[in-house]
């Protein structure tokens, strides 16, 4: 459980005391990371399944690293790999993976909503590995997370940062914030612990209601960017490009992207730059300011995977009450019913 | 029932010294390292540690175990156990390591120490350093520096108070179970 939850299916349900339980479990997950031999045995014959709609390779391995270090059994379903060409149902699919009792169920799918639709419906405790423009959950903590090392002076160095550190920062993500749910995810976390979000990107890339939620709205770069801690450069999704309503990767990078001379002069020194991944160099971010010094993209990936192992940690670890609602004839709730006695 | 004190702030200080004589007569300066099991054990690690660098004129290098991911027990608890943060930044390969915690019950403690220990390398020799021992063993394992054993009923428990983690002053003392 984490807090109340047993899922994470978004952010935007969770307390800010029910995020930083999960960036400080992260904190001793990372210290083992570091360790010559990395495994511990915490969840051994705990079962993790990795089930993908979409296609992603940093997401996956990052949850699959994870659940081995832990000692999880991580299995991999891929949709191109899977009976969805064969006109199988979400549901099908799911109750199939179900049937073989895996204990978390970590899902990417194009549609926002599916995980929620899958959590409803099956036993055990089910992530969000990013759901159309909905959320991307995991990616939300482990920006938090680097950010929170940034702001507190232990990036690179090691060592437990602390979380308040985000507390009244200004963090600006640029993009395409209308089809991003690492935009909503990052939304939802840094307003949880305290952070002005600003969101920058061509009229059509930002969608109506944001400011509702919290951030504020820039169309221009230069002034977004002033006196901000923190960016987040959104990845352009090349198969959004021909759009009408989006601009070509020219005029993208011209205007929305950052180069060397921009960071120069628009940019805090301490300023961190953030980025997703996978990195269209060129077009968000140019090489020099990719692998320069205000990149804390590497230490986000390797940040990725203590936060993951920190969330199947939570989710997993412990004994999970069943659901109050839903199939409770299924063989996963009696399962955990009985764990408990 | 009352708490009970069962050794004060003095009989601390001196079961602490002699625990750190008695290491310091079996453990060759210069191949001993001590750590702590989190929470209990690490404040008395630390002791321990000042008084053996003071005695030994080197300094012994302190570690800090977290055994949450170690545990026997995931599956019979309602929620996860806090995880804390494991230290040791010394090779514990080839080191005589002293484990410390401040109360040895059933071993299952220790049991999950060792296996996490192992895993940072192969000590030439692990000893084992508790301020008190209960009894009541449910695994074979066995203190080999004791500050004071004491026979203390199932229902009863010992609580070891210092000042480092807030208390007004050190104490041991016995209480009925569950009472916070």
């Amino acid at each position: 459980m984490i807090g109340r939850h047993r899922h994470l299916l978004g952010l935007e349900a969770f307390e800010r005391d029910e995020i930083v339980a999960i960036l400080q479990c992260a904190a001793s997950m990372k210290e083992v990371l570091r360790r010559p031999l990395k495994k511990v045995p915490t969840l051994r014959g705990k079962g993790v399944v990795n089930l993908f709609f979409e296609a992603s390779t940093r997401t996956r391995t990052s949850f699959e690293t994870a659940a081995k270090i832990l000692s999880a059994d991580a299995v991999n379903w891929t949709a191109a790999a899977s009976s969805l060409k064969k006109g199988e149902t979400l549901l099908d699919t799911v109750r199939n993976i179900e049937a073989m009792r895996p204990d978390v169920l970590v899902i990417r799918h194009p549609a926002a909503g599916a995980p929620k639709f899958v959590a409803d419906r099956v036993g055990c405790s089910v992530v969000s590995a990013g759901d159309g423009a909905h959320e991307h959950p995991s990616q939300g903590l482990l920006d938090l997370y680097t950010l929170a090392e940034h702001f507190s002076g232990v990036l690179r160095k090691g060592g437990i940062p602390d979380f308040g550190s985000i507390e009244g920062r200004t963090v600006v993500v640029v993009g395409d914030v209308t089809h991003s749910r690492v935009a909503r995810s990052d939304l939802f976390g840094l307003t949880r612990l305290g952070a002005r979000v600003r969101f920058c990107g061509p009229p059509t890339m930002i969608p109506p209601g944001v400011k509702e939620l919290g951030a504020s709205v820039f169309h221009g770069l230069r002034e977004a960017l002033k006196g901000a801690d923190a960016v987040v450069m959104l990845r352009i999704q090349h198969e959004r490009i021909g759009d009408p309503l989006i601009p070509g990767t020219r005029e993208y990078s011209r205007f929305w992207g950052l180069d060397e001379r921009k960071v120069q002069e628009w940019l805090g020194a301490s300023c961190a730059i953030l980025h997703p991944g996978p990195i269209n160099r060129g077009v968000e971010l140019s090489s020099e300011v990719a692998d320069g010094v205000n990149s804390v993209i590497l230490e986000q990936v390797e940040n990725g995977v203590a936060v993951r192992m920190a969330i199947l940690y939570l989710l997993a670890g412990g004994a999970q009450e069943p659901p109050a609602e839903g199939r409770t004839d299924s063989p996963a709730v009696a399962r955990t019913r009985s764990a408990n006695t | 029932m009352m708490e009970a004190i069962v050794m004060d702030t003095d009989g601390i200080a001196r079961a602490l010294k002699r625990m750190a004589r008695e290491i310091e007569e079996r453990v060759p300066a210069g191949e001993l390292g001590i750590v702590g099991i989190r929470r209990g054990g690490v404040h008395l690690a630390q002791r321990l540690q000042e008084k053996l660098t003071e005695a030994t004129r080197g300094e012994v290098p302190l570690g800090t175990l977290d055994i949450a991911l170690y545990r026997d027990d995931l599956s019979e608890h309602s929620s996860a156990p806090v995880v804390g943060p494991t230290d040791i930044r010394f090779p514990v390969s080839g080191r005589v390591i002293v484990l410390v915690d401040d109360v040895i019950y059933t071993g299952r403690t220790v049991r999950a120490a060792l296996d996490e220990l192992v895993d940072f390398g192969r000590p030439r020799r692990v000893l084992l350093a508790v301020l008190v021992d209960r009894g009541g063993r449910e695994l074979p394992i066995a203190p080999d520096v004791i500050g004071v054993r004491l026979e203390v009923p199932e229902g009863e428990q010992v609580e070891v108070r210092l000042v480092e983690a807030g208390a007004a002053r050190d104490l041991v003392i016995l209480k009925p179970r569950g009472q916070a």
